[in-house]
């Protein structure tokens, strides 16, 4: 399948308003809490973009100080309070969904694309050329993922770019497994012999018959990893691995907030942590919603 | 392939990968920006000072020399000078590690006493509310980050309640008034042995909110391996069999089922240490408890950064560890493990 053969499939195999009964669509509508965090992914999405526009203080979001209104208790003005640097928190956490779904985004991407070409070469290839390919992968599974993206965060030093790279380093090895087994299974099919007999190149084969047949299953894991990709930049940033000051991002003001909970302080660090949590766990239940609607064993789950 | 075949091959790849850790470990080394001799020796070290150093290193011989002997030094148990503590890595990490073990073993246990019990009622009344609930929950868990739920628990439980300390492993008082001697490491046991009750409370207050924090995503972990195997185990002839027979429901569940269904869940104790492990890290830093994860934290502050690879190389050789054990224990449980997983390692 091409890619716009698969685009044309996603958007037009299925009627979304009404789905024939038992069709994917169908059975995934049934799922209220699947429904309900693909709705809360989209209004993400929306905030991110739209940011600028939310908030009477869109410098504030970005880290323009306001030094007369530190650290103000949640009012009208400041609905989620003002951080010690007198920011209004609600601008800070609105700015701080672009610097999640960018990091999460850009971590999907650069994991998928290493990963599925070196698993496409593996799969598609075999003999010395899989087995090296698949012990490399085996070594940097090993790892703990933080562990590593922490000690390679360390090394590159503290900016978004390298946390991003820093973790793509630890994930591209799942998408290498992935893609490296659908990689197999269609070197077997007859169009792909029959290439290769009328004498198609290799590089040909891959980029032609192998990925557009493995895309669809990395795409939809890597947009369910979302979520855990962002929860893992946000630890770095936690630990001043990540984002540099005054960039807006949820880790860094959950870690800017940590010293003021002793003084009572609650709203600093509460509410980037709720906004963080929300969004990954809207990322995990419709990843979860997925793979019932699309096991009918599971299906059973949904009654 | 006979049972022998199949551990010794697992075996021999087992040393391959930390070869492999190793290298990459060895590999981010060579490349950190600055000169290590000049970390050792200070800002205003002479250059003929550095060279000396650069040459009693060994930074000057090429670097496939240089990776033997990074290798054979590591397994003598030398993994090189921190240069904040001026000590060796290997003594703080021997201070260190009982302290986050202590955490890393109650969570798991924690995990496992509320994980398996809520997965089998879930699989019991599937896509009932209980059911609906667990998952949620359980989503939740794996969603929340660790470092957020500490400030929160701190802020109720220390901060508004006042039940709980806010951090650290012991009260200054008790630290001070009873001490704990130092026989295993982990501070639980120690007071235990020595009778040392007042010590022993304290370090329960000190150790309950790190533990529910480090636990949560094991919990959740549990919870959903066992539901999904007891959901296969269920819809086995012998359960219908066995309840037609007129075993009550708790037999069928507890007894006959949970016994198949619970192999999963053990064989996923080496994931279980990795989270643990990883989740430590912050945990850590946020209760000040003074483990492998604050060790780590403060070296990144100072820049102490051949800690980090010291200790990244052996946490991951710990992880590849138990996952063997684990793998064998499941080869010896059961057989088709070497036939169905024997060919694809």
């Amino acid at each position: 399948m091409t890619p716009i053969g698969l685009v044309e499939r996603l958007l037009g195999g299925f009627n979304w308003l009404r789905p024939e009964p038992g069709s994917a669509v169908w059975w995934f509508r049934r799922d209220r809490i699947a429904v309900i965090s693909l709705t809360f992914i989209v209004a993400m999405l929306l905030i991110a973009i739209l940011a600028p526009w939310l908030t009477p203080y869109p410098n504030q979001g970005r880290g323009e100080p306001s030094i007369l209104d530190k650290l103000l208790p949640p009012s009208q003005a400041h609905p989620f309070g003002t951080d010690p640097l007198g920011r209004d928190v609600l601008a800070r956490v609105l700015f701080g969904a672009r610097t999640a779904l960018i990091a999460g985004i850009a971590i999907q991407a650069i994991s998928v694309t290493f990963g599925t070409v070196l698993g496409a070469l593996a799969g598609y290839s075999g003999g010395w050329l899989d087995e090296v390919i698949m012990r490399v992968t085996d070594v940097f599974l090993a790892f703990p993922p933080l562990l590593l993206a922490m000690t390679i965060a360390a090394v590159l030093g503290p900016s978004l770019q390298n946390a991003i790279l820093a973790i793509s380093m630890t994930w591209w090895p799942w998408y290498t497994r992935l893609t490296r087994g659908q990689a197999i299974s269609v070197r077997e099919r007859d169009y792909v012999k029959a290439a290769r007999g009328i004498g198609v190149n290799d590089i040909t084969i891959i980029w032609r018959h192998i990925l557009p047949n493995v895309l669809t299953p990395v795409m939809v894991q890597a947009t369910l990893d979302l979520g855990a990709s962002i929860l893992t930049v946000s630890a770095l940033s936690f630990l001043g691995l990540g984002v540099p000051p005054p960039t807006p991002d949820w880790g860094a003001m959950i870690s800017e907030g940590r010293v003021y909970i002793q003084s009572g302080r609650w709203w600093i660090p509460t509410f980037p942590g709720l906004a963080l949590f929300l969004t990954i766990m809207s990322f995990n239940l419709l990843g979860d919603g997925v793979q019932i609607v699309s096991n009918p064993q599971a299906r059973g789950d949904l009654e | 392939m006979s049972r022998g075949e199949y551990l010794l091959r697992r075996l021999g790849l087992g040393v391959l990968v930390i070869l492999g850790v190793m290298m990459v470990t060895f590999v981010l080394s060579r490349v950190v920006p600055g000169d290590p001799a000049r970390l050792y020796l200070g800002p205003r070290a002479q250059a003929q000072a550095l060279e000396q150093v650069r040459e009693e290193l060994g930074l000057n011989d090429p670097l496939p020399k240089q990776f033997v002997r990074y290798v054979t030094s590591t397994l003598r148990g030398e993994l090189g000078y921190s240069f904040r503590t001026k000590r060796p890595i290997i003594q703080d990490i021997k201070v260190r590690l009982p302290a986050t073990m202590e955490l890393v073993i109650c969570a798991t246990l924690l995990a496992l006493a509320v994980g398996v019990p809520v997965g089998v009622l879930g699989a019991a009344g599937r896509g009932k509310i209980f059911d609906q609930l667990s998952r949620v929950i359980s989503i939740a868990g794996v969603s929340m980050p660790a470092f957020w739920l500490a400030l929160l628990l701190q802020l109720t439980f220390f901060l508004w309640l006042g039940w709980l300390p806010l951090g650290g492993r012991l009260s200054q008082q008790v630290q001070l008034g009873s001490p704990i001697e130092r026989v295993t490491g982990f501070n639980l046991i120690d007071a235990a042995i020595s009778s040392n009750w007042v010590a022993w409370r304290d370090a329960v207050m000190h150790t309950i909110m790190p533990v529910v924090v480090l636990a949560t995503y094991p919990i959740s972990l549990s919870i959903r391996m066992t539901r999904a195997s007891m959901v296969d185990v269920l819809s086995e002839t012998y359960i219908t069999a066995a309840r037609a027979a007129g075993l009550t429901e708790r037999e069928v569940l507890f007894k006959l089922a949970l016994k198949n269904a619970i192999v999963p869940t053990l064989t996923m104790m080496g994931l279980l240490f990795a989270y643990s492990i990883t989740g430590a890290v912050l945990v850590e830093i946020v209760f000040t408890w003074p483990g492998m994860g604050s060790y780590m934290t403060d070296a990144i502050l100072y820049g102490d950064i051949y800690v980090l690879f010291a200790v990244t190389l052996v946490v991951t050789v710990i992880y590849i560890l138990i996952n063997l054990v684990v793998d064998f224990i499941q080869a010896a449980l059961d057989p088709r493990v070497r036939i169905g997983r024997g060919g694809e390692v």
